[in-house]
């Protein structure tokens, strides 16, 4: 066959996005075809008839209830599949295969990724001795740890591979193999984004308007300035490439938005029922309850400190599959363009015969990247997924994945413009020193940057949060929340502790160990102990004497020294007598002031941890009298109050 | 309806361009005009029925405090047997644990067959056993397994605890060693928790924590230590882990609160675990230099008169505890307590 004769004039492919209109030809040839397949035109003509309109298998109100459900967003899991149109040829069996094994694996990761979130919380364990070491039992950040995205951002501000940020080799090589799998078959959030893009299109974006939103659009290349911005900010020092990271989005969003959420609605709509005077409805509450505690969320209600624009980033990124379908994908994502880039000299692609191509458009209508799979325009291989979706609706037998394809048909690089490029990389390098003008990290410490225990000093720190949040969904007492511009535009959603939520727990070493990156560093309980090395701070506690019920208001209290976790107490107390005023009835003060023995509390700052165990358990609730600010914690050597904080250096070793 | 919706399709042989009949006025037909007026009269009844049902008048409703004293009552009927019982000299907390409560007779006389039990041991701190600020988990197991033999339907163990609860409980010891005697150790949430009246004298509405009061028989086990507000904690002010909400307001008349809880929860049995004790830094210890090893195990029916010796192990005067006072002025037990044996 002549392939040259078939194919579109050179000017068409050099613009990828045009949709060409090809001439009715082979169209007209098509029946001619077919007499070279006798095998596969006897298979295809069979196809209708095995496509009949079957009847419903259920008659009368149940049948309208099942039509009904067929025809809802989740019927289309139930509607069988029409029957292929133009040539009818059917797909490979092994690509069918495939795309089944695709699904399976987008399932598989989908809910691994859901389930290590849930798992993301100390749930203890019966068989533990006292003296186990509390830590999870699941690599539960093990995605970000495979992130090559987050490897190369955090290597370009260290210099390092951080520990298990190795395993994002596996993703290199595997797209270095295959192009973007990792996109289609793995990428939690991608697979969210499949779906719901699939389940619930918008009316606008149905039918021909959905081929239209599926062909290859020049706003995709966004992804790649940002790649390369972000990289730029990474160079120079902060890795707020975390903000678009997509797992980290996930994480953030499910982890501090959704999961939440769905915690305040299930225990407020379970507590409803377990009013009711139904013993039964009482039980099955209870325990549904437990169930979720204990295996889903956690046994409080969790709270995370300007959640709303993190929820509202989250629902806009996936509101937008309604009109465009995998819009974060396919114009957003910088783990995505990275792929792409490492995608190019991939040795699977895919191959067309555009003679073949009859402009059916069937490849479109569920193609994923938009990476212009159609006859009559090159291949966008680095805007593919490698779904399988275009070669498996293919009824003209356009479409072959396969190990070394013919290359003719294929276009291995994005479009970009080196220029746009190199400033998108220098704006991204701006940003930094921008923000840090603003908000210089050494000369305006806010109080309220207190970094979880094990940080690393704030530029350094800066330089491996990736924003991901896994250490505020792992604190167990809720202490850790994204921060707004309490760290500077440029430490938004890092963390940050808010004692007055909840304290840091005194042998709790969680975030660090499920921190990917290092920013807080995995140490173990004697460094927050304070067992033979100094323990790690994370600031320092001060009373507000005007607050404070002995101090201003001669009432006993001192629950801020019960709580001090460190021995000896780093709130120490006083025993004085102050006048209390007497007893006042409406004629005026009845008696002469009396004096009470009260115990006023004090700090010593060589023994305070900054946990803010004081903080939280304050009694003045709304702005306590305690309250533990940054100064003095232990990862910085200039935000520091005293001279020396060698106070530790006589204090016994105690094991446990 | 759908009969107004026709074809504007052109007639070809209609010679004047017809009007589209969904153009025309029509008017609603006399069973439309009856469906809509009852339709509309339906909703305005039930939009009237139901503010009226909802109607709430404007005011600030308060509710005044009923007199009524809220109890808790798992107590046995008294034998002629000692109200304390002290178990010492052993290195063994389990042993210690069966003499003492078989000096009040056995623990069959607390807990009969098809009881459900609550147990309640101090887990309030993420610390570890040899540090003394939880119960000793080898009295907790013993006690549950006691339980069990005396044909306890079900053992519950349980605290609401200061620290992180999972941490204080497995850290502990306790979550471990009363699982493997067959206890179901239920950990503290949210909704475990419902708001009650005390009516105490200083405590009103508080929520208490369900699982220790949703049972037949009660058994508290608390440790003595030191403490930094009211010198000793023990038995008594060991309730303050049935309490949820904001409890560190408490301290602020520590005595009186102690007294209204004790006076609130009447536990079956008390076992008060002497075996090592803080004698400061209390009540959270963390140092192993803030713990003596004394080797006793207290078990009784008079909470008073175990924390009066508890008290005088770490050497506190009991009569100069407020809240032993109060409990004693109130009757719920004698800081000089006669039948005291040593067993």
């Amino acid at each position: 066959m002549a392939l040259d004769g078939d194919l579109p004039r050179p000017l068409d492919w050099l613009n990828p996005g045009s949709q060409l209109v090809r001439p009715s030809a082979p169209r007209a040839e098509a029946p001619a075809r077919r007499v070279h397949l006798p095998i596969l035109q006897t298979k295809a003509t069979a196809q209708p008839a095995s496509h009949r309109p079957t009847q419903p298998p259920l008659a009368g109100p149940l049948a309208a209830a099942y039509t009904r459900l067929r025809r809802s967003p989740l019927g289309k899991l139930l509607r069988k599949s029409k029957p292929r149109p133009g040539s009818g040829l059917p797909a490979r069996r092994s690509i069918v295969l495939l795309r089944w094994a695709r699904r399976a694996s987008q399932a598989f990761f989908l809910f691994l990724f859901l389930w290590l979130l849930t798992q993301t919380a100390f749930r203890g364990s019966f068989s533990a001795s006292s003296g186990t070491p509390v830590r999870l039992p699941f690599p539960v950040e093990g995605f970000l740890l495979a992130d090559p995205f987050v490897a190369l951002i955090t290597v370009l501000s260290s210099f390092e591979l951080y520990a298990g940020l190795a395993w994002s080799l596996g993703i290199v090589l595997l797209t270095l193999l295959v192009g973007r799998a990792f996109c289609g078959w793995i990428c939690p959030f991608g697979t969210l984004h499949h779906f719901l893009s699939y389940l619930w299109p918008a009316p606008s974006g149905r039918g021909s308007r959905r081929v239209t939103a599926n062909h290859t659009k020049s706003w995709q290349t966004w992804k790649y300035y940002g790649l390369f911005g972000l990289l730029g900010a990474a160079a120079a020092g902060s890795v707020i490439g975390g903000w678009f990271d997509p797992i980290c989005i996930l994480v953030r969003g499910v982890g501090l938005g959704l999961l939440p959420v769905l915690q305040y609605l299930g225990i407020r709509g379970l507590e409803r029922v377990s009013a009711s005077d139904s013993l039964a409805l009482q039980q099955g509450s209870d325990s549904a309850l437990d169930f979720l505690s204990t295996h889903v969320w956690t046994s409080e209600q969790a709270h995370f400190h300007q959640t709303w624009l993190i929820l509202i980033t989250f629902f806009a990124i996936v509101w937008a599959n309604r009109m465009i379908p995998r819009f974060f994908c396919r114009a957003l994502c910088p783990l995505g363009a990275l792929l792409g880039v490492l995608s190019r000299f991939a040795p699977f692609g895919m191959e067309k015969d555009h003679a073949k191509c009859t402009d059916c458009n069937l490849c479109l209508t569920h193609c994923q990247g938009a990476d212009s799979p159609q006859g009559g325009v090159k291949h966008q291989k680095h805007e593919c997924h490698v779904c399988l979706n275009c070669e498996v609706a293919c009824p003209e037998d356009v479409i072959k994945f396969r190990f070394f394809p013919g290359l003719r048909s294929t276009k291995a690089e994005p479009d970009l413009s080196r220029r746009t490029a190199i400033l998108g990389a220098a704006a991204g390098a701006a940003l930094v020193p921008a923000g840090r003008v603003a908000n210089w990290p050494d000369k305006a410490y806010s109080a309220k940057v207190i970094r979880p225990p094990g940080s690393l000093e704030e530029r350094e720190f800066l330089e491996r949060c990736i924003r991901c949040s896994e250490c505020m969904k792992v604190c167990p007492n809720n202490a850790l929340h994204p921060a707004f511009l309490e760290a500077g535009p440029e430490g938004v959603w890092t963390p940050i502790l808010i004692p007055r939520i909840g304290y840091c727990e005194h042998s709790c070493v969680l975030c660090g160990q499920v921190c990917p990156t290092g920013a807080i560093q995995k140490i173990e309980e004697k460094h927050k102990l304070g067992q033979g090395v100094p323990p790690v701070r994370l600031g320092t506690a001060m009373f507000d004497r005007g607050r404070c019920l002995p101090w201003a208001m001669a009432t006993p209290c001192t629950v801020c020294e019960e709580f001090c976790p460190t021995s000896p107490k780093a709130i120490w107390v006083e025993e004085v007598w102050v006048p209390k005023r007497g007893a006042v009835s409406r004629a005026g003060v009845d008696a002469a002031p009396e004096q009470v023995k009260v115990k006023r509390p004090h700090v010593d700052p060589t023994l305070c941890i900054g946990c803010g165990a004081c903080e939280k358990v304050c009694p003045v609730v709304d702005q306590p009298a305690v309250y533990v600010t940054s100064a003095g914690e232990s990862r910085s050597k200039t935000n520091v109050i005293l001279l020396e904080d060698s106070a530790y250096a006589d204090v016994p070793v105690s094991p446990g | 309806m759908a009969g107004r919706r026709t074809s504007t399709a052109p007639d070809p042989e209609a010679e004047a361009p017809t009007i589209d009949p969904a153009l025309v006025h029509l008017r609603p037909g006399r069973r439309e005009i009856l469906r809509q007026t009852l339709t509309t009269t339906l909703l305005a009844g039930a939009s009237l029925a139901l503010g009226g049902a909802l109607y709430r008048p404007p005011g600030f409703e308060h509710h005044p405090s009923t007199s009524e004293r809220q109890v808790r009552d798992f107590r046995v009927a008294p034998g002629p047997r000692p109200t304390v019982a002290i178990a010492k000299s052993s290195l063994d907390p389990a042993e210690l644990t069966r003499r003492a409560i078989s000096g009040l007779g056995g623990i069959e006389r607390f807990v009969s067959r098809g009881d459900i039990v609550a147990i309640k041991p101090n887990i309030g701190w993420d610390r570890t056993p040899a540090q003394a600020a939880n119960t000793n988990p080898r009295v907790v197991a013993e006690v549950v397994r006691l339980c069990l033999q005396a044909g306890a339907h079900r053992v519950v163990v349980t605290d609401a605890s200061c620290n992180e609860a999972r941490r204080s409980f497995q850290r502990s010891g306790i979550w471990r060693a009363a699982h493997e005697a067959g206890a179901e150790v239920i950990l503290p949430a949210e909704h475990r928790f419902r708001e009650m009246r005390l009516a105490g004298e200083l405590l009103d509405h508080w929520p208490v924590y369900k699982p220790l009061i949703e049972a037949d028989k009660l058994i508290n086990v608390p440790i003595a230590k030191h403490h930094n507000l009211s010198a000793y904690t023990g038995a008594m002010k060991n309730w303050y882990g049935v309490l949820g909400g904001r409890r560190n307001r408490l301290h602020q008349n520590i005595h009186l609160s102690v007294a209204d809880l004790a006076t609130f929860m009447r536990p079956s049995l008390t076992v008060l675990d002497a075996t090592r004790v803080l004698v400061r830094n209390g009540p959270q210890g963390g140092n192993l230099s803030d713990a003596r090893d004394l080797n006793q195990v207290i078990a009784g029916t008079d909470e008073v008169a175990i924390d009066a010796y508890g008290a005088s192990l770490i050497g506190v005067d009991a009569t100069r505890v407020g809240y032993l006072l109060l409990g004693q002025a109130r009757g719920l037990g004698r800081i000089d307590a006669r039948d005291v044996v040593e067993v």
